[in-house]
């Protein structure tokens, strides 16, 4: 079996099942310098997420086939072969106020519950992150899992403080998102989540935000409106 | 930012960011101390992410006794009363606080928290989120964490603990990213490194990363640890590669069946006593399978949607029509860093937490749910007295240590190689699943203390082949393989002297 690593090419004569499995194999006999992420081998720690033929992956999860050709996330500055660094992570969490901010000390049904348990599955691998198109443009962008967090805690019954995510995802956040769904398309615990960055623009527009795109760019200088068709163009 | 960490005295420094490190980390902040968290990997990397079936805590107050009683009867009387009963006691409030914080417990239709059996528990009392119950506890805590400004260092090993009269001082750790040694000095450090079955490699449920490393340093450093022969034996694990598929399946009604179809033991019997079972079907070329088939897709879906998922990922199988093949492997280390009812170790100021920890509550046999209650209820006491520490902070000389694992860490660079460090390591998996597993005697042990004779002579003369100090994985393993084989021996060493079967511990030469 052939496969490309980066821009080198490894060919494995032993039967190996997983993308993670074949990385390790190649590590173990013919190059250790290969430097890859690995941790729980279940798809659970997100730690192995990379990018096969063009699609963000766990490497853990994903079986190896011939010619496939492996590099590393996205979006991310690459430390070595298929590490990148992730030290933006905290940031954006903190950003999006990822976290239960005050106890609604709401009492909880299986609806409720319900409501947040997908979301609730991220598990931080960064492949929604990898596969975004809005950090060519806008490197401060929330992004996916931050919003995903945002999401899980505005969804969750026992918030008390909703208003303050729903403020905290306005700028380089809900708006910015091109909706082209790469993230859902990725996501290894199958959260939909450009569905719920729609869902999380409509819960923005019951507090009272608008589109910045819809309400400021119609408009030119003189303050005329200029949308729709102009049959001077 | 290396240079602001070295210079800088922590009042508490946690090494380790799974469930017990980060409850640590926020309980010791809650109590008014400085934190930090240094960690190999990244929070939600760690393996409490792993765990799976739930939580245990009493049904009602009446039950609390029960809990206290199948646990101390599972640990097989090397559990400690005092310590199981304050956590069977303390699991309402635990439970309550991981509720209270944002973790999405699985529901009754009146809103209370369910709970479902696991083997060896005389009711049903472990809470869950689905089948990912610790994966959402993990990414709660960090969650609160992020909240809470706790101060974390990622991708840093633990090297070296740095104590002088017989209290700590602090650690070395090697920053994996540009493999520089750095020095991190704390009042109190909170050891919370995880176990050890990783050693166990292509035979354990575990991660990669669960190497003991805080184990085998407490050992070089003269920290107090035991019960390291006692190392857990998950029954259910996918055939060929080790993937866990919970108790909570078998929790719920599964069954095991042998290629006949035949049910041949009770299901929930506590893990050890299954383990073997299934692995004597094994052993006579018999081949054992987890039937869920009669509970239905709905069900499963419901109650298990990660076994369904992990089944059919890897084995192509699906659990509402198909049988999955199984056998057991390495999952949990019973034994670890001697600590008492308040997470002291016999070093002043340096406590240990969780799976790294032995707290004399799992004793010979862990029961599922008791883990992920362990690590939540004494990572709050372990952060809460690492707190307290108040006197001055003084020390003579602490640049020794840094000074030698510099030049370890050159040491192993420089040295040329031809041996592969890494057949050592499956030599070493093999053996000790071989001759130090399920079943156990003194002419099999003997043999692996001869074999792991080899196995060090081997590792002392060989290095590795990557040179770079840029994210030098390779060193990462190489060192972590140094850890292991210094815990496997103790494994050996302990097996070999506890003659009579104990739990996981089950010596098939004990004739009584």
């Amino acid at each position: 079996m052939k496969l490309k690593i980066i821009d080198k090419e490894y060919t494995i004569t032993k039967k190996v099942d997983t993308i993670l499995l074949a990385l390790m194999h190649i590590k173990s006999t013919t190059n250790q310098e290969l430097t890859f992420r690995s941790g729980c081998k279940s798809g659970v720690c997100g730690s192995c997420a990379v990018v096969v033929n063009g699609v963000e992956k766990l490497a853990c999860t994903t079986k190896c086939n011939d010619n496939d050709e492996i590099k590393p996330l996205k979006n991310a500055k690459v430390i070595r072969d298929l590490v990148v660094d992730m030290n933006y992570e905290e940031k954006f969490l903190k950003n999006s106020s990822g976290y239960l901010i005050e106890n609604s000390n709401s009492d909880i049904s299986i609806e409720d519950e319900k409501a947040i348990d997908i979301q609730s599955n991220c598990i931080l691998c960064h492949s929604c992150f990898s596969s975004c198109p809005v950090y060519e443009a806008n490197s401060d962008f929330l992004g996916p899992f931050a919003l995903t967090r945002a999401f899980r805690y505005i969804n969750d019954k026992k918030e008390q403080e909703k208003k303050i995510h729903i403020d905290n995802i306005q700028t380089n956040g809900v708006w910015d998102c091109t909706l082209c769904g790469n993230c859902s398309m990725v996501c290894p615990s199958h959260i939909d989540i450009k569905n719920d960055i729609v869902k999380l623009r409509n819960t923005s527009a019951q507090y009272g935000y608008t589109d910045p795109s819809f309400s400021s760019g119609g408009f030119d200088a003189s303050g005329t409106p200029d949308f729709g068709f102009n049959p001077d163009f | 930012m290396n240079d602001k960490i070295q210079t800088q005295i922590v009042d508490v420094l946690v090494v380790g960011s799974g469930g017990a490190g980060l409850t640590s980390a926020l309980s010791a902040k809650e109590n008014g101390a400085t934190v930090t968290v240094v960690s190999k990997t990244y929070p939600t990397h760690s393996q409490t992410s792993q765990a799976q079936g739930g939580i245990n805590c009493a049904i009602n107050t009446s039950d609390i006794k029960n809990h206290i009683e199948d646990t101390l009867k599972s640990a097989h009387g090397l559990g400690c009363e005092d310590t199981i009963s304050l956590m069977c006691n303390e699991a309402p409030n635990t439970i309550n606080w991981l509720d209270k914080i944002g973790v999405p417990f699985s529901r009754t239709n009146d809103g209370k928290i369910k709970q479902r059996p696991l083997g060896g528990a005389s009711n049903a009392r472990a809470c869950y989120s689905s089948d990912y119950t610790g994966l959402k506890i993990l990414h709660t805590l960090y969650d609160r964490c992020i909240k809470e400004d706790i101060t974390f260092i990622n991708e840093h090993m633990l090297l070296s603990l740095i104590i002088e009269d017989n209290t700590i001082k602090g650690v070395t750790v090697l920053d994996i990213q540009n493999t520089k040694v750095i020095q991190i000095l704390a009042k109190s450090v909170i050891l919370a490194t995880g176990g050890y079955c990783a050693i166990y490699d292509k035979y354990t449920t575990n991660s990669y990363a669960t190497t003991g490393d805080g184990i085998a340093i407490a050992l070089k450093y003269g920290v107090e640890v035991s019960n390291l022969e006692f190392v857990q034996f998950h029954p259910t694990s996918m055939l060929g590669n080790s993937i866990l598929i919970s108790e909570s399946a078998r929790g719920e009604g599964g069954y095991l069946v042998d290629q006949n179809g035949n049910r041949f033991i009770d299901e929930l019997k506590p893990r050890d006593v299954v383990a073997r079972a299934i692995y004597q079907k094994i052993i006579d070329k018999d081949t054992v399978y987890l039937d869920l088939r009669h509970l239905g897709l709905e069900k499963i879906m419901e109650t298990m949607p990660q076994e369904r998922d992990l089944a059919l990922k890897f084995a192509n199988i699906k659990l509402e029509s198909e049988l999955l093949p199984i056998i057991p492997s390495a999952h949990y280390s019973m034994g670890g860093i001697t600590t008492n009812i308040n997470c002291q170790t016999n070093i002043k100021n340096l406590y240990a937490v969780g799976e790294c920890a032995n707290a004399n509550i799992h004793g010979a046999n862990r029961l599922g749910g008791n883990s992920l209650l362990e690590i939540i209820t004494f990572g709050k006491i372990a952060g809460k007295n690492a707190s307290k520490t108040n006197e001055e902070y003084k020390y003579k000389n602490l640049q020794n240590i840094k000074q030698n694992d510099i030049q370890k860490i050159d040491d192993i660079l420089a040295k040329e190689t031809k041996c592969n460090f890494y057949d050592i390591k499956t030599n070493l998996a093999n053996m000790m699943f071989k001759d130090v597993g399920l079943f156990r005697n003194a002419s099999r042990l003997k043999d692996a203390l001869i074999q792991y004779e080899k196995l060090i002579n081997m590792y002392e003369n060989c290095g590795i082949k990557d040179k770079s100090r840029i994210y030098n994985k390779t060193l990462i393993e190489f060192i972590q393989l140094q850890n292991s084989l210094d815990i496997s021996k103790e494994i050996i060493t302990n097996a070999l002297n506890r003659t009579k079967s104990c739990g996981a511990h089950f010596r098939s030469d004990d004739e009584a």
